[in-house]
This record gives C-alpha cells, sequence and structure tokens, in this order.
C-alpha cells in the first residue's frame, strides 16, 4: 500500500473549493434571466429583488445538490418556484376545473371583426397594445396558470423543464398553458379591438 | 375530412406548433395545412407576433445594485472550508 499523500486532503479541499467557485460564477451569469422571470411571477420589483436574492442565498449553500452537465437556469427557478410557493402563496384548489374559455383563436377573431382579416399580418395592430395592459393582464392570472405561462412565454423553457421545475406532469403543463393564454387573450381583447 | 375539421384540428396544433413542442407528423400536418388555409395561416402569424411582443414588454432587466447584492452571498455554503 502506498504512503498517502500528505497533502491529499488540502488537494481535496482545493478542488472543491474551485468546483465551488464555478458553481457561483455559472449561477450568477444567469441572474439576469431569472430576475426577468421572478418579476412576472410576483407583485413588484422589491418582492422580485427579494426573491432573488433567497434563491441565490439557497443556491450557494446547496451547491452540491446541483449536477454539473445539467440546466441550472431550471435548477434556479425549481428553487424559486418553491420558494415563492413556501412565502405564503396559497395553492388555489382545482383552477383546472374552470371551463376552457372562448378558443385559441379568440383574440384573432376579435381582430379581425373590428379591423379586417388583413390586419392580422400588421405586426402594429399588437404592437398597439400597451406594456402596462400585457403587464396588468399578466398578473392578473391566478398564480397557477401564471407560473407555466411566465415560464414558457418570458423563460421560454420547454414544457418538460417547465414540469420538473414546478413538479406536475407535462399534462398538466400544457393545459394550464392553454387555458392560462387564453385568459391572457381574453383580457388583451378589449384593448386591441377597441 | 371537409376544411373546417383541418382548421380545427389546425387550431389544436397552434400551441405546440409556436412552441415548438409538436412531433414531425404533427408539424407536418399543421404546415400543410397552413399552407392552403389563408384563415389559420393570418391566425398563426397574428399569435405568433402576440408572443413575441408580450415576450419583449414584459421583460425587465435586473434592477442596478441586485448583481453586488448577489455577489456577497458567494462562500456562504456551510461546509466550505475557509
Amino acid at each position: 500500500m502506498s504512503e498517502p499523500e500528505p497533502d491529499s486532503e488540502a488537494r481535496r479541499i482545493a478542488g472543491q473549493a474551485r468546483d465551488r467557485v464555478r458553481f457561483e460564477e455559472e449561477a450568477l451569469e444567469l441572474a439576469d434571466q431569472v430576475y426577468r422571470v421572478a418579476r412576472r411571477l410576483v407583485g413588484s420589483r422589491e418582492e422580485a429583488e427579494d426573491l432573488v436574492q433567497d434563491t441565490y442565498a439557497r443556491a450557494f449553500r446547496s451547491w452540491r445538490s446541483y449536477t454539473p452537465g445539467t440546466n441550472m437556469r431550471a435548477w434556479l427557478l425549481r428553487i424559486l418556484t418553491n420558494l415563492n410557493i413556501d412565502r405564503g402563496r396559497r395553492v388555489q384548489r382545482s383552477p383546472d376545473m374552470q371551463p376552457l374559455e372562448e378558443t385559441d383563436y379568440y383574440l384573432a377573431n376579435r381582430v379581425a371583426e373590428s379591423q379586417g382579416e388583413q390586419a392580422l399580418e400588421q405586426e402594429k395592430v399588437v404592437e398597439s397594445l400597451s406594456q402596462d395592459s400585457i403587464v396588468n393582464a399578466l398578473s392578473s392570472l391566478s398564480h397557477n396558470f401564471r407560473d407555466v405561462v411566465v415560464l414558457v412565454d418570458i423563460g421560454e423553457f420547454s414544457y418538460a423543464d417547465a414540469a420538473q421545475i414546478l413538479d406536475v406532469p407535462i399534462g398538466t403543463v400544457m393545459s394550464r398553458l392553454h387555458r392560462g393564454r387564453r385568459q391572457l387573450k381574453q383580457r388583451l381583447a378589449e384593448e386591441a379591438t377597441a | 375530412m371537409s376544411a373546417a375539421d383541418d382548421c380545427e384540428k389546425c387550431e389544436e396544433l397552434l400551441q405546440g406548433f409556436l412552441d415548438r413542442e409538436l412531433t414531425e407528423a404533427e408539424h407536418e400536418l399543421a404546415e400543410l395545412h397552413l399552407n392552403g388555409c389563408d384563415y389559420c395561416r393570418r391566425r398563426y402569424t397574428f399569435e405568433a407576433s402576440l408572443r413575441r411582443y408580450v415576450k419583449l414588454t414584459a421583460a425587465e432587466r435586473m434592477p442596478p445594485g441586485l448583481m453586488a447584492k448577489l455577489v456577497q452571498l458567494r462562500g456562504t455554503d456551510p461546509q466550505a472550508q475557509s
């Protein structure tokens, strides 16, 4: 048996410190993207800042549970959405029992009715919506719907990633996305066709 | 299958199509219909620009100062050796 290297323990510690620093740097590079999602999940800038700080505090403490090479942004968002729920947000009962409103073409049909079929091909119709109305429409969605719409539409996560982040089946992501987007379009319809 | 049935099927595929989550077969089905149907194509165009615009409009950059606060949280791993 070979002599244990006197400095092997020191080397192990140094290796861990390097891994930790690498993890922290990679996580910090994602901060802006994490904030963008957080900002639309909660009502105010202050809340979003708090939530992101709590998320990073927890991530830096439990960096060992992250598997290198996997999707770190999804890993961070999973911490963030869990913290957001822990902060006293009650999970609403059976939101999926609501009837499916209108159709996916609802907003487009309303625009076509009021401004003609050709209007659908003009960017300016969409661009006439104000930032406030979009932000308000998003924040008026119930939490379960808002989570998936924000993760997929703002965070650009795949259905599979969103399902993993929220710990729900992929079919649930798809149906909440469907209903959430329909509600969003209904809320935007008034302004779009005014 | 009538044209109306095709439009209904196309609407069903709208979300997955724009999210790039359709199977190859479903994607082809939607494209085939879109190539021949002005009604659905205009609605897909509209929906695609709406998504782009919502994403652009709802995006808010991280406030200045937050990054510095996050950097301060580094090295708080309780097991980390100093």
